[in-house]
């Protein structure tokens, strides 16, 4: 899809207001040797682009334009891939809009 | 705060949260709220109409100063195919009314009023405050919550939780599963501005009058979801939304989606020269009736989109979060002045008081219609069938309006076959009895 390929997801997060918890991330990626298939769909569907894949096949992750909406929580927590939690009381994305 | 015990705690400060932590403190209960985010509003995340009868029944003057947007004179429900929509439009003068049914708002800006409201009314609210854990007695009733802000438990002689559709607390303490990635969708949204006389413009409104659309169609490339427009003051909120099921089976970026729905041609011109301030993504219930968790216990309630209250059919659900909020509170309150303790056996008058209101009643009309729309040909091959069966019926080109009915006929019946369509038509009347 053309379009798609044109979407920088970072270009979007940009307009966003965050308070970044430097140092402790409220998701986590379970060590892996070889991603699940649950895992590596997260890179494709986590709507702030969190989730990447290393050039060694890994998924990571980094929080910090996370917009807390639980998805990967749904898709992956359930089997261990991930650990997830809230980001402390104040952290994290500030709508301003909502 | 150790050693003070409140009547109630509410975690969460939503439209269930404060409708319930509203209605607890004009009964003279003393009500603990709790909020995660820098202010309520803040992580919460709505298209957003507000179906003000809900309200009404708790805050009667909020139309005096809560943040309203446009009031809804005019619904257009959209069925789109890659170049087209055939569209269903309902505009009524009726609709400016002294106390009109439906405004468009902006979530962060109307929950902070909301919870203003709430503080007034005399609830104690903390925010900042992450609940990590309920507590309980050793019986296993719940009796309070640990949170972030320091180790030390708070007590209650009831806990609500408001926590939405991804809480955490009620999962952790086993009261209720993480939701499955078929019973809830992911929706990503957009704020675009525009000064207010283009809007006006654009979509035919005077002052405060506004339209909003509902889209479904190949915008979802396959996908069960839907696309929305809402015309606020000056700005205008798009977004579209999946199960977050198909999203995993497909694949498809919901930014990449997004911008696709933004590109359609009948979309693209009523944005154009916008400035967007504002991209968010939340998950809302979509399982309906038979996805809702066990609602009460020993000590605790749940309300709102954690407990899946949400109508997918009508586009409805924090009105039922409010309802939700406020049956909760008058249970509790029922209880405290018969001086009787909030066990599961008396908190079930909870459950049927949600029976008895439309809430229950509308959530179980629907309750087949989750697995009945979940069927790829309604968001793509009818769709196509019908922007090509009305363009067969619109052009006119020569061929007699005979063969034009045929053509249309024959398209239906080649493209799903007789069996197919009589399953469709059986499938979807059966679900909405």
């Amino acid at each position: 899809m053309s379009v798609e390929t044109m979407v920088r997801v970072e270009d979007k997060l940009f307009q966003n207001r965050y308070l970044v918890d430097a140092g402790r991330p409220h998701i986590t990626v379970t060590p892996h040797t070889v991603p699940s298939q649950r895992l590596l769909s997260l890179t494709r569907i986590c709507p702030a682009g969190c989730y990447s894949q290393t050039d060694s096949g890994q998924v990571e992750i980094s929080t910090d334009g996370c917009v807390e909406c639980g998805t990967c929580r749904v898709v992956a927590e359930p089997a261990g891939d991930i650990t997830w939690n809230y980001p402390r009381g104040g952290f994290g994305v500030l709508f301003k809009f909502g | 705060m150790a050693q003070e015990k409140f009547d109630a705690i509410v975690v969460g400060a939503g439209p269930s949260g404060n409708a319930c932590a509203f209605s607890l403190a004009t009964r003279g209960l003393k009500v603990l709220q709790l909020e995660r985010g820098e202010y309520p509003g803040s992580k919460n995340v709505q298209g957003a109409i507000l179906y003000a009868d809900a309200l009404e029944g708790l805050v009667g003057d909020f139309r005096e100063d809560a943040p309203l947007e446009r009031h809804i004179i005019e619904q257009r429900i959209w069925m789109m195919d890659d170049r087209s929509f055939c569209g269903a439009h309902y505009r009524s003068e009726d609709f400016n009314e002294d106390r009109p049914n439906r405004y468009t708002i902006i979530r962060a800006q109307f929950d902070k009023w909301f919870s203003r409201r709430v503080v007034q009314a005399g609830a104690l609210l903390l925010c900042e405050t992450t609940v990590v854990e309920l507590i309980r007695d050793a019986d296993g009733k719940v009796i309070g919550v640990r949170t972030d802000r320091d180790g030390d438990p708070i007590y209650a002689d009831v806990v609500v939780l408001a926590e939405g559709v991804s809480g955490l607390v009620g999962a952790r303490a086993g009261l209720r599963a993480v939701p499955p990635p078929d019973t809830v969708a992911l929706a990503v949204k957009e704020m675009h501005f525009l000064p207010r006389e283009t809007i006006e413009a654009r979509f035919n409104l005077q002052g405060d009058e506004g339209v909003v659309i509902e889209a479904a169609g190949t915008i979802t490339k396959g996908m069960t979801g839907t696309g929305f427009l809402y015309t606020n003051k000056e700005s205008i909120s798009i977004g579209i939304g999946c199960l977050i099921s198909d999203f995993a089976d497909q694949g498809q970026t919901p930014y990449g989606l997004l911008e696709s729905f933004k590109a359609h041609p009948s979309i693209k011109p009523l944005l154009a020269g916008s400035e967007v301030k504002e991209y968010a993504a939340h998950m809302i219930p979509e399982g309906g009736y038979k996805a809702i968790p066990q609602l009460f216990g020993d000590g605790w309630l749940i309300v709102g989109d954690a407990g899946q209250f949400v109508n997918a059919v009508h586009r409805e659900g924090s009105n039922l979060a409010m309802t939700t909020g406020r049956l909760a509170a008058e249970t509790i309150a029922d209880l405290k002045s018969r001086h009787a303790p909030p066990t599961a056996a008396n908190l079930a008058s909870y459950k049927a008081r949600l029976d008895d209101s439309f809430v229950m009643k509308d959530l179980k009309k629907y309750k087949n219609l989750p697995g009945t729309l979940h069927n790829k040909h309604l968001f793509t091959t009818y769709p196509q069938l019908l922007s090509k069966a009305a363009q067969t019926w619109f052009r006119v080109d020569g061929l007699d309006k005979k063969s034009k009915e045929n053509a249309i006929v024959k398209s239906f019946f080649q493209t799903r076959r007789l069996k197919g369509l009589i399953g469709d038509v059986l499938g979807m009347a059966r679900a909405w009895r």
